[in-house]
């Protein structure tokens, strides 16, 4: 079996993801089953084998995580996939792949909580968890796919960044995007995009693993190769070695931050549609920015002038983009399938209050509802 | 601060001696073994990685010359399941405390010997949680005073050595710091064997479990040198009870599949597959 399965197929959300992984190059995974994200270790049991890569069914999402990083420390790339009260268990070693610098891909296909919650129900609940939920000062980067065709894209994009940044990057999959059943087209090998972390160039004696030049990544050595370095979840000089100091705390937490924050220009991704003179301005992600925009067509229709921003990334937030749509606008909509967590997050970026409208429940918005939100925003 | 010809030049990072453990700690008797039995055996440096948990026995990776890591709490194993499959040509040594391996990362441990992947796992144990301060654990003996048990602990111990046998452990020993020649050896034989193996150091805590039971770091090795016994007994039996005996030797040395070597076979089964 060919490793990229280029052509046409109709397959599941959590397929395309488990094949975009391994176009991205992941020859690691390692998970513990959960609805509604089983079906991607499932795929993924089937498939790694026959690439040359290694599936791994560990005890608990604890494992599963640790020994993630532990593959991308021995220069896999490497991924797990789980869903809420997965990503509550692997916080932890989350918190240290950021501290380590490890670079990874955590799939979350969100269904509804708190606790055991909904299994089969889809939802958008854990948006903030990935941004805030491991202790400390981190910033993360986040995805959030609308189709079957971004379950694949996006994970390849989420290996990149996760490469290019050495850092966990999320994707933030509804679990009705990741159980929808849509056509997926996939590209030609040569056609697919794929980053490599940047490798030391030094002999061993002078590497050092925390090192950053001017972009404040530093490149990555791996076990095996030589370079006998050492890492470490406490606070680190640039040796790797442990550092209590004030100056160490400030100085690598600003770096892993700002990593992140000054290059969030490059990262940051939003899809626009009519947002050029928008009076209404819809923010939304995931399955529910699909009804969104055809609330938005609707609302054209009717001469109301409404716009919709999708966020592909969740996280950087793009503040800078909503600020300057949300200026001279009468108003704006977020809808999210959750009890109000992004909206925030618009209403502090654009400065001003929003029409919100939150979904518990599987069943995604119907888009009367979010162009009823329109024309109440428009008034 | 670099001691001049240091006979570990080789396999410490010398750089970062001395290290952090109290005077009349056992660790640094464990890490001169595997120190002297990284040299003694001749295995390549650039091919073992050493993995550690949080903890006193935890930071013992940050001394050793070769690729190391310290992960979170419990973790080691894991991670090491990790490396060792991503990387089958690199032997990960979990160098790590009781505390970390058999209460918060107990469940690692048990799968990790379940499937039995190719680890060499060295366990300290101090029959308390050392770095917080000397509470109780789950290798403490029932009735000991400590910080968190001052009416004496109500718990029962693990036996390290009889679990991980039960597990499915290829190779089981157990030695105390008052034992560093046997140690030191059964060190080499788990770093050239294929498999789980594990090796149990009986180690005095003497600033936190000594100090609070009114023991000398001198009592405490004596009590080492007393109670402990060399016995060739199945696992079951190596008794661990600081109050009566320690069993000491190798209780478990057999050969089986490593969980790579069985990995394998699954290309082959996937390649014949639809």
């Amino acid at each position: 079996m060919s490793e990229v399965l280029t052509g046409k197929s109709f397959v599941h959300g959590d397929w395309a993801c488990a094949e975009g992984a391994i176009a991205a190059g992941c020859r690691f995974y390692a998970a513990y089953p959960i609805t509604p994200a089983t079906e991607i270790a499932e795929r993924l049991a089937q498939r790694l084998p026959r690439v040359g890569g290694k599936f791994i069914q560990f005890e608990d999402e604890i494992g599963a995580i640790a020994s993630v990083i532990g593959a991308s420390y021995s220069g896999q790339k490497a991924m797990t996939a789980t869903s809420g009260p997965g990503i509550s268990l692997m916080l932890e070693n989350i918190g240290l792949a950021v501290m380590t610098e490890a670079p990874c891909v955590i799939v979350n296909v969100m269904r509804g909580g708190p606790s055991t919650g909904q299994p089969t129900g889809g939802a958008q609940g854990d948006v903030m968890q990935c941004r805030w939920g491991t202790h400390g000062d981190t910033e993360i980067i986040a995805l959030a796919p609308q189709s079957v065709q971004e379950m694949f894209d996006l994970t390849i994009h989420a290996f990149n960044l996760s490469e290019r940044y050495r850092t966990p990057v999320f994707l933030m999959a509804d679990a009705n995007i990741g159980h929808l059943y849509e056509t997926l087209q996939i590209p030609e090998a040569k056609g697919i995009e794929v980053v490599n972390r940047k490798r030391p160039t030094e002999k061993p004696g002078e590497y050092q693993p925390f090192s950053a030049g001017p972009d404040m990544v530093p490149p990555m050595a791996c076990f095996g190769d030589g370079y006998r370095f050492y890492a470490t979840g406490l606070t680190h000089n640039e040796k790797g070695y442990p550092d209590m100091s004030v100056e160490a705390q400030d100085r690598l937490v600003r770096r892993l931050c700002d990593k992140i924050r000054r290059n969030a220009d490059e990262i940051e991704r939003v899809e626009e549609h009519y947002t050029d003179d928008c009076d209404v301005l819809v923010v939304a992600y995931g399955i529910t920015a699909r009804s969104a925009l055809s609330a938005v067509k609707r609302a054209r229709e009717e001469g109301i002038r409404a716009g919709l921003l999708r966020l592909v990334t969740l996280w950087p937030f793009p503040d800078g983009r909503i600020e300057a749509l949300a200026k001279g606008i009468r108003g704006a909509v977020v809808a999210e399938m959750n009890y109000g967590q992004l909206v925030r997050e618009v209403e502090r970026a654009a400065m001003r209050r929003v029409e919100f409208l939150p979904k518990l429940g599987e069943n995604p918005h119907m888009p009367e509802e979010i162009l009823a939100a329109i024309r109440r925003a428009s008034k | 601060m670099t001691p001049p010809g240091h006979p570990h030049s080789k396999s410490l990072r010398v750089e970062r001696l001395p290290h952090i453990w109290c005077q009349g700690c056992g660790l640094g008797i464990v890490l001169h073994a595997y120190a002297d039995a990284l040299e003694e055996t001749g295995v390549d440096l650039d091919k073992v990685a050493t993995i550690s948990g949080i903890g006193c026995a935890g930071r013992a990776s940050g001394y050793v010359n070769t690729d190391a890591f310290h992960t979170t709490h419990g973790r080691a194993l894991p991670f090491a399941t990790g490396v060792g499959m991503s990387r089958p040509d690199i032997k990960p040594v979990v160098i790590s405390g009781d505390g970390d391996l058999f209460s918060i990362g107990g469940n690692h441990l048990i799968h990790a010997a379940r499937r039995n992947i190719d680890v060499l796992v060295i366990c300290s144990n101090n029959f308390n949680y050392g770095m917080t301060g000397a509470q109780f654990g789950p290798t403490t003996p029932s009735e000991t005073k400590t910080p968190t048990s001052p009416y004496g602990n109500i718990e029962n111990p693990f036996n390290l050595a009889a679990l991980v046998a039960a597990a499915g452990a290829t190779m089981v020993s157990r030695w105390t710091v008052m034992h560093p020649i046997q140690l030191k050896n059964s060190i080499k034989r788990g770093l050239t064997k294929k498999g789980f193996s594990f090796i149990e150091v009986i180690t005095p805590c003497t600033t936190g479990y000594g100090r609070l039971n009114r023991l000398s770091p001198l009592d405490m090795m004596r009590m080492l040198r007393e109670k402990g016994k060399i016995r060739k007994v199945p696992p079951t039996e190596a008794v661990c009870d600081p109050a009566r005996e320690i069993v000491l030797g190798d209780f478990v040395d057999v050969e089986k599949p490593t969980y790579n070597e069985v990995f394998e076979t699954l290309t082959h089964r996937a390649g014949v597959a639809s």
